[in-house]
Parts: C-alpha cells; structure tokens; sequence
C-alpha cells in the first residue's frame, strides 16, 4: 500500500506509545495547571456506594478493608480517601484492616492524609483504629466471622485490641454495620462475598470499591451481595463528586459540622478530594487516542484485504 | 537503503530523548529547581514501666524526622527564617530521584530491552522478594507460632501485646510446624516424597472450604438473582415506556443467560433454534470480553496517569496539583525569591 495508508501500515509500534503518554501527559498538566476537573454523572453502582454509608445511623461502626498496595493505589486510593472521608462526615466510627501486606501502611496514608489532617478532634481507638495486615488470606475472614479479635489481637502499633474502646461491642463481623472493602485482587471483594457476606446470611451489607480488571468479575455480585461497587477510577471520580456535592450544598453544613468538622463547607473542595476527577482527563485522553487507534487499524486492515483480492484477481 | 526509514527513526527517537534531558536540565538550574524532599523534626517523649528505676517508670526520648511538604518547609521559614525544625532531607530527595529514574528505566523498555530496564525489575523483584520474606516472619512466623508456641519468649523479647495462646491454637499451630517441616524435608531427596502430605492437606482443605462458598455464593445466589420477573411495571401500568425500560435489563439478563448456556451445551448439534440461540450467546461473551477489555485500559492508563503526574509534580515540580509548594508551576519556573 502507499500513502498514509502505507505508512500506518508500516508504523512502528513506539510512536503509538509515544502517542499515548502525550495523550495522558497532555491533559495532566493542563489540569494540573487549570485546577479544572471534569463532570462527572454518577451511576446507580456509585448512587448505592454513597446512599450505604449515608443512610447508617451516626455512630455506626463501620469495617473498612484495604486489600491493595501501592502498585494499584493510582485507581484505588481515592476510593479508600473517599469512603474514610464520608464515614468521618457522617460521624460513623472506623475500624481498618488489611489482608494485604502493604494494605496497613496504605491505612496509615489515608489516616494521616483524612482523620489527621481534617478532623483532628477524633481519637485513635475511640473514632478509628488501623489494625493493619493480618497474614491468612480466606482464613482470617473464616475467623472473623466468629471472634473478630481473635484474627487481629492487636492494632498495628501493637496495641491489645482486647480492651480497644471501638471495638467494645464488636463480637465477629457481622456486628459491623457496613463491610467497605478497597480490593485490587487476591484477596479481595470477590472473597469477602464468597467466605462473609453468604456465610452472614446477606445480614452484613457490602460495598466495593475495585479495580477496572476487577469489575467486570464483581458487576454480577451488584445489587443483591454486593449493594454498591465502584468500578475503577470512573467510579472513584464519581463517588468522589457525590461526596463534593453534598459537602458543598448549604443544606447540609449543619449537619456535617454537627460531627465536629470543620472542612469543605462553605469553601472550595481541597485538591486532594479531586483526586480521582482529576485523573479523569488523562482516560479522556487515552480512550480518545485508542478510539482513533481502532478506527485507524480496521481501515489499515480493510484496505490491505482489499488489495490482497485485487492481486489475487 | 532498507536502514534508512530505521535510522531515521533512531535519529528522531535520539531527538526525544535529547529533548526530556534538556527539560530535565533546565528545571535543574532554571527559576526555584526541583525534585527536592522535606522532612519535619519531631521530638517524641515516652513513659515506660522499668523495674529498676526508683519510681518504677523512666522517660524515653527521641527524634524522628516525619516527611512533609514544600510547602511546610515555605511556610516555616517565612515565619522564622533561621528556623532549623522543617529542614532538606538528603534521604527524601535521593530517594525521590531513585523513585524518578527507576520510573524512566521501565519506561525505557517502550523503546527496546535494555540494561537500565533489566536493572529497575531485577531491583523490583529483589526488594519484593526481601519484603515478602520480612512479613513471613513478622506477620505469620513470630506472632502465629511463635505466640502459640513459645508465648512467653515471644512476648518478653519480641512482641509483648500478644495474647494468651489458646489450648486449641497450639495443638492448631504444633500441626502447622509438623506439616512446614514435612514439606521442607523436599530438600533431603531420600525422604522428598514424604513432602506431597503437607501439599495433600493444603489441596483438601482448600477444596473443602471453597467448594461450600462457591455453591452459596455463585450458583445459588447467583441463580436466584437471575430469576426476577421479566416484567417491572412502573405506577402499576403494563403498557409505557416506563415499564419497557424498566424491564428491559432483566429481559437481557434471562436472554443472555439461556443462550451462553446454549454455548456451551456441546450435547446437541448448533444448528437451527440452538444454533441461532448460540449465536447470541456469542455475541453477549464478546461483549463481555470488550467491557472486560474497556476496563483493563481504563485501569491500567490510571496507573500510567499516577506515575507522569509524579514525574511531572513531585520530580520535575512543573504542577502543583494538591498545592504542597503553595506557588505554580510557571512561578517555580521563573523563580520565587530564593526562599527554596
């Protein structure tokens, strides 16, 4: 072939990666010099993941799980900022685990980044706890189902969870009001609804927050085991412009100051919350650059059966 | 002749590569730098019980240095220029750079196999390697069976919260180090066969235990999800779009179900009704597949994304997204006033 058909069909693979990180690169930095970020229109599966923690009394103590490590944390820890940052809103208690190794020291980002630094009026062990990694896999969600504390007989800095004041009505986990697991695999969401939520009898409501490889796995789990997931970084952007949005709305200042914070209320959304948003121009970008790719592959391929026939006529 | 669209290739290519080292280059000498890591001091003070002290309790002191931002480090020497607390961090900053080459060294591989590539993953699978085997010992070796079966030494040398072992855990973990030790005779060919016991017990028990969760959790709830009533109507009407729209999804649930099965129902022949019913059986996999694909690429561009937002904010300080210099990129370009 000749011409621009005959170039793409001989192009080298690298200007199709070369194409693809000015493609992610250019909407980082314009953002990241605007501020700006894009509007998102939250799902039902993000709607639920939203409605769940909101709809807990004030006071509910919530198990939130975070099974994932650094080398996912670009899609995931938004989600896991997002979900403490609501529970802290809506005044529900805390307690974190992990069944991935690097899982605690991602608690303690999100601690450090959410409960310290906007809501330091809540105490380590009274509001929330990192109990961090517990080795085990599917065995320890075997033994939490009967005696929490026998899985994580202390928190991560070592302290007896025994005597730990949050923990002074939990028994096994089904005691929790709500399950919100940040899952990047092995284990992950899939285990807790196959080993907790069916052996709970469906009494401990789930919500997911996974990985975009993940999703596809978990969408059949949602509504009925599962009662929200958020599906890769879209549902994490989307999530986060829910909780944004209801921060922002006057209505509702009241009722968030009411917990003891004093974030986000009357002014602009802090940049760490806009995380997830944010990254959503580079998948603008990406997903544009691969729809032209597809487009420009099949008539590459077209044209090439096309004179594949006319040499074989 | 045929090099020549390959070297200019190479010549282009080189150009690039060229063009990010001056980039690079430049922000290194142009306007406040970059690429610099700060550290917090923090004096930390703790009573301890000791026995040999007169009141039963002495203090322990000592300072850590937490990380912390820019602009933490802006904002303290405009309140106290000669303040010593918010200081450079040569540790930070190198490591920052390492975390930024090692980045540009996967990278290289876009391009072809090379040896900064092969050095990045062999110092990836090194450290993970030398990681898992520190949190075998810290998370399952020490606290599981160190604290079920030497509770007392485990406890006065290495880790004092751990509670009273169980009479039932250490039976539990005695069984566990029989069928660890079992398994290592693999290493001593004259008894190596004695080994597949342990690996028999691992591959029974899980067995057991999954097959009980599969069946609850994805055949009979999943059954019981696609059994819904075909028809949703909306304000109690049959006849309105509501009702068709509200319907549709289970429709399309019961319909891909009943053809994917049909699939993979290999007993009877594809032809005719079956055949067309796998057919779209067919078509509803291939979507799957494609919704799969969708979001492998939206998951793995969210990883790309993280990595040039740190080169481009954390390293080369060109944005500032979450607001830790508390200037812009175009200001740290040009300059600030040497406060940096």
């Amino acid at each position: 072939m000749q011409g621009v058909l005959g170039i793409l069909e001989r192009l080298d693979r690298r200007w199709v990666f070369l194409a693809m990180a000015l493609a992610v690169a250019g909407p980082i930095l314009v953002m990241g010099i605007t501020r700006k970020t894009l509007p998102e229109t939250p799902t039902d599966a993000s709607r639920a993941v939203f409605q769940a923690v909101q709809s807990l009394p004030r006071g509910s103590t919530v198990l939130l799980s975070f099974d994932f490590d650094p080398g996912s944390a670009g899609e995931l820890e938004p989600m896991g900022v997002s979900m403490a940052r609501q529970c802290a809103l809506c005044g529900h208690k805390m307690v974190f685990i992990s069944l991935w190794p690097l899982g605690g020291q991602m608690i303690d980002q999100t601690i450090k980044k959410v409960l310290r630094a906007d809501f330091p009026h809540l105490q380590d062990g009274v509001d929330y706890v990192n109990l961090g990694f517990q080795a085990g896999n599917e065995q320890v969600m075997r033994v939490v189902l009967t005696d929490f504390k026998r899985a994580f007989p202390t928190t991560k800095s070592g302290r007896a969870t025994a005597d730990l004041p949050i923990l002074s009505g939990i028994q096994r986990v089904g005691d929790f009001a709500l399950l919100a697991e940040v899952s990047a695999g092995y284990p992950g969401s899939k285990e807790w609804v196959q080993y907790v939520v069916s052996a709970s009898g469906g009494k401990l409501p789930m919500v997911s927050g996974c990985t975009g490889v993940q999703t596809p796995q978990l969408y059949p789990y949602f509504p009925g085991q599962i009662r929200g997931l958020l599906g890769a970084i879209k549902g994490a952007a989307e999530y986060e412009s829910l909780i944004n949005a209801w921060v922002l709305d006057p209505a509702n200042a009241a009722e968030i100051a009411s917990t003891g914070a004093d974030v986000g209320v009357s002014a602009v959304i802090p940049p760490k919350y806009l995380e997830a948003q944010r990254r959503m121009g580079p998948q603008l970008g990406a997903h544009l650059l691969m729809v032209v790719l597809i487009l420009l592959g099949n008539v590459v391929y077209l044209a090439q059966r096309r004179s594949q026939r006319r040499a074989a006529a | 002749m045929s090099t020549g669209p390959r070297s200019s290739a190479v010549v282009v290519w080189a150009v690039i590569v060229l063009a990010v080292a001056a980039v690079v280059g430049l922000r290194i000498g142009l306007g406040d730098g970059m690429a610099r890591a700060y550290a917090e001091r923090v004096e930390m003070r703790v009573t301890v019980q000791d026995s040999e002290s007169p009141n039963g309790e002495r203090v322990v002191e000592w300072v850590e240095w937490k990380s912390v931002s820019p602009a933490a480090f802006l904002l303290a020497s405009r309140e106290t220029p000669s303040q010593d607390r918010v200081q450079l961090s040569a540790a930070y900053t190198v490591g920052l750079w390492v975390a930024a080459l090692l980045t540009l060294a996967i990278f290289s591989f876009l391009y072809r196999d090379n040896p900064a590539y092969r050095l990045a993953e062999a110092i990836v699978i090194g450290v993970s390697a030398a990681y898992w085997g520190v949190i075998g010992v810290w998370d399952s070796i020490v606290p599981k069976l160190g604290g079920a079966l030497a509770h007392g030494w485990t406890t006065a040398y290495i880790l004092p919260n751990l509670p009273e072992p169980t009479a039932q855990s250490q039976v539990g973990m005695g069984i566990a180090l029989a069928f660890g030790v079992l398994l290592l005779l693999r290493l001593v060919p004259a008894v190596g066969g004695i080994s597949v016991w342990t690996m028999a017990f691992i591959v029974g028990i899980t067995a057991g235990a999954k097959i009980v969760s599969h069946v609850e959790s994805d055949l009979l709830a999943q059954t019981v999800a696609t059994m819904q009533p075909l028809v949703q109507p909306v304000d109690g009407t049959l006849w309105n779009v509501a009702t068709v729209w509200a319907s549709l999804p289970n429709v399309l649930v019961v319909i891909g179900v009943l053809c994917c099965l049909t699939y993979f129902f290999f007993s009877v022949e594809h032809k005719g009704v079956v055949g067309g019913a796998a057919r779209v059986g067919i078509m509803y996999l291939m979507i799957t597949f494609g919704a799969a694909f969708g979001f492998t690429v939206m998951g793995r561009v969210a990883l790309l994304s993280q990595r040039v937002e740190f080169l481009l904010d954390d390293w080369l300080w060109l944005i500032d997204p979450l607001e830790r210099r508390l200037v812009d990129g175009v200001s740290m370009i040009v300059g600030t006033g040497g406060i940096w």
